[in-house]
């Protein structure tokens, strides 16, 4: 505990500087060689344009269709739910907002702080939620990695931590914030190597997929 | 000269002497108990002790400081609770406040020491040039405050580091610390030591400690940090008046908005609040008049370790350190150059797969077999 106040320097300090070089590199290297390296040469006659069906699909898969809502409303329902809990949760508090700011100069308005609370601990509980879902359905559990429960934990870890620290529940306060910090940091440092890169990969890939469809004239 | 020998005088009959009614006495024993957080039936005991208590004597050690820690304890209004505390000890040496000077004050020093070994209490502010530092970076009476300080406290009952550069190094160990600045707690480890940090601290807490130590022989209850958990166990950002807004998500952005007209929280215009513990929230400043916060400016952390390297006073708790958009844009500049590189070397690579492409034809297959 005496030591609380040196670790979270450190974590805003130079441990901030590590994490956020490690995700730009590991982000920047990953997107350029993706796009650098391209699709194979389709040779066929293109039937239309692709550029805007490849931005529809980028929309238009962002809602399940219905029969995967059919097939698995669990996952659609709380997959929902806590993307944008924790969207909201990084975006709209304020003092992320300033964290922000202090590095990018740029900033928008946020919410209340109970809003975000609420939005918190709904996230927590849809997390909770899926891990349970992952461990008792047979298929969900057949499939699943190491990876995948390694990305679960330190998605959990981040908000788990931020709401202790929001709420004080951890002592000293020094201590609290640092952890979720450092939490944070993990989090961006696993971010490029892991599934976790699906938060800028995937809309890459559904403008892929678009395009492929309106290539080939068929509706994206 | 200051009395060279402990005096004979209990606290009750030296408080009657400055003219204290027996109501007046418990009415000082009640504040006590409530200052410390203590319940309101401990106050006979308080009263009992108080009453009987002889007063201790006090060697002031001032180093690597600004005196602004004797200012704060001193400038307190006359007649208060603290004066009267203060007079309840014996202060034996004291730069700033004792009347002999030269070989006098240091032969005070070495007379209160011998006449009340084991029982005297020090008091230090200022951090102190450690043992590998130039010992002439700081001196009084031609000694090394590292050599006065270990001499000091050798047959001292307990070590009070006083303010934040005593307790925790403070400004004099600032980055890059050019005099090997160190703190009372780094240097002093078989005595019990007790931190009241702050720049400066609080004056009821210094007097609290005091008082504390009088009435039960011991020193209180301590945080990680060594401070006395009546004064340090809650954060600025609990017991803000401001905090309200901050829950409600209401904050001045700069000195002169409407935010900070209407008193609104001061997060986002850098308040170490939520990572600072002290009692200015409560007991405040000047008589109770006010504090930091309550006049429109942010909390600096004063009262915690490295608040001098802890990133700007004017920047929120939240912001890094150190990192800017110029760090992420050279690493991710580095990461494109790397990305495509790897890109490149796969690209090439199956050019010249391509390029060495050795077709078969069905019927040199057949051939072969």
């Amino acid at each position: 505990m005496s030591d609380a106040m040196d670790f979270l320097l450190w974590t805003k300090g130079p441990m901030f500087n590590i994490a956020m070089a490690i995700f730009a590199i590991g982000l920047l290297a990953r997107l350029v060689e993706i796009l650098v390296l391209g699709r194979s040469t389709n040779y066929a006659e293109p039937r239309a344009n692709e550029w805007m069906p490849g931005f529809r699909t980028v929309l238009t898969r962002t809602v399940a269709d219905p029969g995967t809502f059919k097939r698995a409303p669990f996952n659609v329902v709380v997959g929902w739910v806590w993307h944008i809990g924790f969207l909201i949760a990084l975006l709209l508090f304020i003092p992320h907002i300033e964290l922000i700011k202090g590095v990018l100069g740029i900033s928008w308005p946020g919410l209340a702080n109970p809003v975000v609370d609420f939005f918190t601990a709904v996230t927590l509980l849809s997390l909770i939620a899926t891990l349970v879902h992952r461990m008792t359905h047979p298929v969900k559990r057949r499939i699943s990695t190491v990876e995948d429960y390694l990305v679960w934990t330190i998605v959990f870890l981040v908000v788990l931590t931020g709401y202790l620290a929001y709420h004080r529940l951890v002592n000293p306060y020094p201590l609290a914030l640092g952890m979720h910090i450092l939490c944070a940091e993990i989090f961006l440092i696993m971010l490029p190597f892991t599934k976790l890169t699906h938060i800028f990969t995937a809309f890459i890939a559904r403008w892929y997929n678009g395009a492929a469809f309106g290539r080939k004239g068929v509706q994206s | 000269m200051a009395t060279p020998k402990r005096p004979d005088k209990t606290l009750g009959e030296s408080l009657r002497a400055h003219g204290l009614s027996r109501r007046g006495f418990l009415k000082l024993c009640a504040a006590t108990a409530s200052m410390m957080a203590l319940p309101a039936s401990m106050v006979p005991r308080i009263a009992a002790a108080l009453e009987q208590a002889k007063r201790p004597s006090v060697i002031w050690l001032s180093f690597q400081e600004c005196t602004g820690c004797t200012e704060s304890l001193t400038r307190s209004h006359a007649p208060t609770l603290e004066n009267l505390i203060l007079d309840m000890v014996s202060l034996d040496y004291h730069h700033t406040l004792q009347a002999a000077s030269g070989d006098a004050a240091e032969a005070a020093r070495m007379t209160a020491m011998e006449a009340n070994a084991g029982e005297y209490l020090v008091v230090v502010d200022g951090s102190i040039p450690g043992p590998d530092a130039n010992p002439g970076f700081s001196t009084v009476a031609g000694h090394s405050n590292y050599d006065i300080l270990m001499e000091t406290v050798e047959h001292a009952a307990a070590v009070i580091a006083v303010g934040t550069c005593a307790a925790f190094g403070g400004l004099p160990q600032a980055k890059p610390n050019p005099t090997g600045a160190m703190s009372v707690m780094d240097l002093v480890k078989d005595k019990p030591v007790i931190n009241v940090s702050g720049c400066p601290p609080v004056p009821m807490v210094i007097t609290g400690v005091l008082a504390h130590y009088l009435t039960f022989g011991a020193l209180p209850e301590l945080d990680g940090y060594g401070r006395p958990m009546a004064f340090f166990g809650q954060s600025i950002h609990d017991r803000c008046y401001r905090r309200p807004f901050y829950d409600k998500g209401l904050f001045a952005e700069t000195f002169d908005d409407r935010g900070a007209q209407e008193g609104w929280c001061l997060y986002r215009l850098g308040c170490k609040g939520p990572t600072t513990y002290n009692a200015c929230a409560t007991m405040k400043w000047n008589s109770g008049t006010s504090w930091p916060i309550e006049a429109g400016h942010p909390c600096l952390g004063c009262s915690e370790p490295s608040f001098w390297d802890g990133g700007s006073f004017y920047e929120p708790v939240s912001v890094p350190l150190t990192a800017n958009a110029r760090t992420l844009l050279t690493a991710g500049a580095a990461g494109a150059v790397v990305g495509g590189t790897v890109a490149a070397v796969a690209k090439h690579r199956v050019k010249k797969a391509d390029a060495n492409r050795q077709p078969v034809t069905i019927e040199e297959l057949e051939k072969k077999l």
